[in-house]
């Protein structure tokens, strides 16, 4: 299941590693490439492995079978502290006896570098995260957003190939989480290296991801661009993870999804392939949007998103009235599995 | 209500207090009488403390057990930190709290067991290897520091364990190799621990006589095997003024660890 996106070579190549804690398969035969620059997405429910193939790549973890290169080289048995990788913590893990300034040189002090050296490349990780004024100051005298700018200027001083997010929003609250998923986009860009972050918020992998890969039971199970995998799931799984999914079953097995703002609501019997009858049984207002559910004559629900100019179209809508509801032959998804 | 409830909280405060402080400050203020019974006031001097500094076999003993104590203080801060590690580390394999138990077994086997069996390990392996060739304040210091590291490595595992585990990661991946990361992260972390398991033990060697009576031998008595075998010939009021010493010198340590982990905090 190789990464699309060309022929340069991945910065991270999995190859069908696996990790089992105890009987538990928690990563299962994953192959996997990231290509330089991404910022790629682990996403799936609790559970599914993602943690645990982060910790694989990080060296936390050694994996029972397969191999991890990284830019080529084999990694599979390198300890952490020999891997061009970094990492930030969901809990951001900054050192509490030490000041902010002595955490970001923590890993150049490692590394062996001049004094001076040192000084200037934490005043300047500091400045880019505009901290410079808070060089003195021991972790427990900062906030919560200020922590983790710390803990993201940290890891990425010594400059890695690779920085690796665990749910690294999860603590933030909703206002501030969509700000600081806008930063994070940003900071890649300006940085230009590879970041690879969990998370188990499909919406924040879909605005913020390059590439996402889904997960399920400790293995692949899509791998793509948002859109991809927003509008060409292969699995039933995939089609509801990523946002609302109709399905509808057709003869031979198959599986047909459709988006529900794909779907056009309809007095008269429009001029489509596919058209269903149904009756409206509530609506719910968004603001931006409505959210219509409708019963089919067998009883199964459909939900269609209206915007307010197409509700306006419609004229009002009473409970329990008779439509038609159709989609273009486009929009609707064949389901492999 | 609340002026009633306060009252009783103070009141029940203070009667603690005086439980726990009320002796000691009756032989403080005794250690200043002249009178040579020990419970009969009869005007303030420093006359026992004068007898006090020209008592050599006391002198000799008060050094000799703060020898003792400082070095199986020592011993037992490191070995504590060794074994609250090796307790840490070792969990995910023997996730069985038995090895925990068997480290903290001599915080409640009885002193006089220990004090008996250390005696019986040390004949043997004098007969049978020809060390300890004889007992004294080297076998006291072993002693000590065998109960000593329970106690520190007590207090010491209970703060490594309330390390966030994150934090040796997080070294890891920024290249600090193992022993890097114990000299960076987790050693100063420890450190308050440390000195407290260090206190502890250099406390419990300093007033120790049971354990101290079995393994010493001829010319090595500690300050309390003095203390008690003087006492046992009637109570000098010397002992009062030696008392009084001895809580100003561990109060001023006490206060020196306080004021040392305050600091690593702020
Ligand atoms: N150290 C461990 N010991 C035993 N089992 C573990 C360990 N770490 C993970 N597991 C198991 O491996 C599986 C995958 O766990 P993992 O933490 O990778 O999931 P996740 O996708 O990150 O989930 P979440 O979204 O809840 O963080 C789970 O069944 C988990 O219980
Ligand atoms: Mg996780």
């Amino acid at each position: 299941m190789d990464t699309p996106g060309g022929g340069a070579p991945p910065v991270i190549r999995i190859e069908s590693v696996s990790k089992n804690f105890g009987a538990v398969p928690a990563v299962a035969g994953v192959s996997l490439d990231i290509t330089r620059g991404d910022f790629f997405c682990l996403v799936g429910a609790s559970g599914s492995g993602k943690t645990t193939l982060l910790r694989l790549i990080a060296g936390f973890e050694r994996p029972e079978r397969g191999r991890i290169l990284i830019d080529g080289e084999d990694m599979t048995n390198r300890p952490p502290y020999a891997r061009p990788v970094n990492m930030m913590f969901q809990s951001y893990a900054l050192f509490p006896h030490l000041s902010v300034a002595d955490n970001v040189g923590f890993g150049l002090v490692e590394e062996r570098r001049p004094r001076a050296e040192i000084r200037d490349r934490v005043a300047a990780a500091l400045e880019l995260f505009d901290m410079a004024g808070l060089s003195a100051r021991k972790p427990h005298q900062l906030s919560g957003g200020q922590r983790q700018r710390v803990a993201l200027a940290r890891a990425l001083v010594k400059k890695p190939k690779i920085l690796l997010l665990d749910e690294p929003l999860a603590a933030l609250d909703k206002k501030l989480r969509e700000k600081a998923q806008l930063e994070l986009v940003a900071l890649r860009e300006r940085v230009g290296i590879t970041f690879v972050m969990v998370t188990h918020d499909q919406e924040e992998a879909m605005s913020m991801a390059s590439h996402i890969a889904l997960m399920r039971d400790g293995a692949l199970c899509q791998v793509g661009t948002p859109r991809q995998l927003y509008d060409e799931p292969q699995s039933r799984f995939a089609a509801d993870f990523f946002g609302v999914a109709n399905l509808f079953d057709e003869a031979e097995g198959r599986t047909v999804m459709v988006r529900p703002e794909q779907i056009a609501v309809s007095r008269e019997r429009p001029q489509r392939a596919n058209v269903l009858a149904a009756a409206l049984t509530n609506t719910v207002f968004l603001g931006n949007a409505y959210v219509c559910h409708f019963a089919l004559d067998g009883g199964k629900v459909v939900q269609a998103r209206l915007s307010p100019a197409d509700m306006a179209a419609l004229g009002a809508l009473a409970t329990g009235e008779r439509v038609h509801l159709s989609w273009e032959p486009a929009a609707a998804r064949v389901l492999t599995s | 209500m609340n002026v009633r409830r306060s009252i009783a909280l103070i009141s029940v405060l203070g009667f603690g207090y005086a439980f726990l402080y009320l002796p000691i400050a009756i032989l403080i203020f005794y250690s200043f009488n002249d009178s040579r019974l020990v419970t009969v006031w009869s005007h303030a001097s420093l006359r026992w403390y004068a007898a006090l500094l020209d008592n050599e076999q006391m002198l000799d003993a008060a050094w000799l057990s703060l020898r003792v104590a400082a070095v199986s203080a020592t011993l037992s801060a490191a070995l504590g930190t060794a074994a609250a590690f090796a307790l840490q580390r070792l969990k995910p394999f023997f996730a069985d709290r038995g090895y925990e138990a068997l480290v903290m077994l001599p915080l409640i086997v009885p002193e006089v067991l220990i004090g008996l069996s250390l005696l019986l390990l040390f004949v043997v392996l004098g007969n049978a290897i020809g060390w300890p060739s004889e007992r004294g304040a080297m076998t006291i210091t072993l002693a000590h520091a065998t109960f000593g590291t329970a106690y520190a490595a007590v207090v010491i595992r209970a703060r490594l364990s309330q390390l966030d585990p994150s934090l040796d990661e997080a070294a890891a991946i920024l290249g600090a190799t193992p022993w890097r990361t114990f000299r960076r992260v987790t050693l100063p972390l420890l450190m308050p621990a440390i000195a407290a398991g260090w206190l502890l033990s250099f406390t419990l060697s300093l007033d120790d006589v049971v354990v101290a009576s079995f393994v010493t031998g001829p010319g090595a008595s500690t300050l309390p095997i003095v203390v008690f075998s003087s006492v046992r010939l009637g109570v000098s009021p010397q002992i009062n003024a030696l008392a009084t010493l001895m809580v100003l010198f561990v109060s001023c340590l006490i206060l020196a660890a306080t004021l040392m982990t305050r600091r690593k905090h702020a």
